[in-house]
């Protein structure tokens, strides 16, 4: 028996979002007479961070503190449209649509500040604190919050926005079949390190080095957290997890965590990550998407490693032992390709 | 069916209840007492999300008749909390950045209390050994296990 190791490397070029019919999201801000706002979605939060980001644009947008905005994900019944949350559309797509509903709520709540304060309301400017004031007299202010008290109570206007934004629906060239599926691309390469057994067809991680350009990172932290986590559930797709276990006959399939497999924490390796920030011009400020791309270089370069360390193609996934012993076999042993 | 009558300790508090025979520890804690921390992963003993403490020990609620706790001592995350001030373990999960959706993390938290209950100053092999019995879709355990070591790091400066 024999560890061979093995090193291979994957690129990829990833579309922001999808446009089969045109892919648009909605949003709606409008403030309390508490002087907080409240941005209605339905695009839902699952964990990757949909909220803190949205809620994070909002507020950058209104000027305002971000204690002072609330997000709420919680109906799609009653919330304005979203397409949902999947192609790593969420921060480009919804995050453009709070930008313009925060937008639009902004200039009410400037009039209105500029009605309380006597004044034009192209002179005025936020703090970033919860202030309105004169452009060059912060002595002449009033909180965010008496705005929305004298929006409400003595001006009767609504400091509120919509927003919506709409990848419209592309146009294919029908001489030339061309079209433009995104308006915005992210890109990622991966190397792999893995480890197999030509005993037993067990693969193992050895090691990832990953850098990943998704325009401007709006959360880091989030960010990391995104890439960290999905490129193990690209592992878990490459090696282990599968509903139909012999597709097209669907025998066999998994019932329970038993019998569908997933990494457990023994099973992780060292993960090397360089985000790398180039702004996209229709994204919200600058942001792209990290969100499904994180997993999708880590399949080929899990599938190439293996190839450069027993010489065997496995272009099924997942890449079972089973299928790995079986290819060994076939082509009578394992053969160690160079390494380059 | 004939119900049985069973008391023992939940968080502190002594609780008593009427259970079905066979009801497991998992269905009693939630529904009958209402506790809705331990989470109803799988049902057989494949994930973790479960977890909760008996008489200090490490045990999936799933697996375990509620008869079998009468007197004893049963702890979940819901004892964690302090009004609003987090538990240590906690914290440092939030400052890891050790949950994404969530549904691990009352598993996640009761293993990790449980290891470092006994063991305060644990290798990272023992972080990982101690959690394997959790399955985490989201974080790629990383950030949990970090999460751990910052919490027994910050125990051992208090
Ligand atoms: S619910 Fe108990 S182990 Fe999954
Ligand atoms: S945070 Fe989602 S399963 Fe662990």
């Amino acid at each position: 028996m024999t560890r061979h190791h093995g090193r291979g490397i994957a690129s990829i070029n990833y579309p922001i979002g999808m446009n089969l019919g045109g892919d648009p999201s909605q949003a709606l801000v409008h403030s309390n007479p508490s002087g907080k706002f409240t941005v209605a979605l339905s695009s839902i939060d699952l964990g990757q961070g949909m909220k803190s980001v949205t809620r994070q644009i909002c507020a950058e947008t209104l000027g305002v503190p971000v204690e002072d905005v609330y997000v709420d994900t919680a109906d799609s019944d009653t919330g304005p449209h979203c397409m949902g949350s999947f192609a790593s559309r969420g921060t480009h797509r919804v995050g453009n649509a709070v930008m313009a509903a925060a937008r639009e709520a902004r200039g009410v709540m400037m009039e209105a500040a500029a009605e309380e304060l006597e004044v034009n309301a192209a002179d005025l400017e936020t703090d970033g604190r919860g202030n309105i004031h004169v452009k060059g007299a912060p002595h002449r202010s009033i909180s965010t919050k008496d705005v929305a008290i004298a929006a409400q109570f003595k001006q009767g206007r609504t400091i509120s926005g919509r927003g919506i934004f709409l990848v419209p629906l592309s146009d294919v060239d029908p001489e030339t079949g061309e079209m433009s599926p995104a308006t915005c691309y992210a890109h990622a390469c991966l190397v792999a390190e893995v480890e197999v057994d030509d005993e037993t067809g067990e693969v193992s991680m050895v090691r990832m080095d990953s850098a990943y350009e998704l325009g401007r990172a709006l959360n880091p932290r989030l960010v990391e957290q995104q890439l960290v986590g999905g490129a193990w559930m690209g592992v878990s797709h490459a090696l282990y997890e599968t509903t139909e276990p012999y597709y097209p006959n669907p025998a066999h399939g998994p019932r329970d965590f038993v019998d569908y497999l997933m990494p457990g924490p023994g099973n992780i390796c060292p993960h090397d990550i360089a985000v790398l920030e180039r702004p996209a011009a229709d994204g919200p400020f600058g942001a792209k998407g990290p969100g499904e791309m994180c997993a999708n270089p880590v399949l080929p370069a899990v599938a190439n490693a293996i190839f450069n360390a027993v010489g065997v193609r496995i272009d099924e996934l997942p890449i079972t032992p089973e299928k790995v012993l079986r290819a060994i076999k076939a082509q009578g042993g394992a053969r160690p390709q160079p390494r380059r | 069916m004939a119900k049985t009558a069973l008391q023992f300790r939940h968080n502190g508090r002594d609780v008593a209840i009427f259970v079905d025979g066979g009801v497991n520890l998992l269905l009693a804690l939630r529904e009958l007492i209402g506790d809705m921390t331990p989470k109803f992963g799988c049902g057989q003993g494949g994930c973790g999300a479960c977890s909760v403490l008996i008489d200090g020990e490490l045990h999936l609620s799933c697996l375990t008749l509620a008869e079998t706790v009468a007197g004893r001592s049963v702890e979940t995350l819901e004892s964690m909390k302090d009004g609003p001030n987090l538990h240590p373990l906690q914290r440092a999960f939030a400052d890891n950045f050790a949950a994404q959706c969530g549904y691990c993390t009352p598993g996640m938290l009761m293993a990790a209390k449980a290891l470092l209950d006994r063991n305060p100053q644990p290798s990272r092999a023992e972080v990982v050994e101690a959690i394997s019995g959790n399955i985490c879709r989201c974080t790629g355990y990383e950030p949990i296990i970090n999460a751990v070591l910052a919490a027994s790091a910050s125990r051992a400066r208090a």
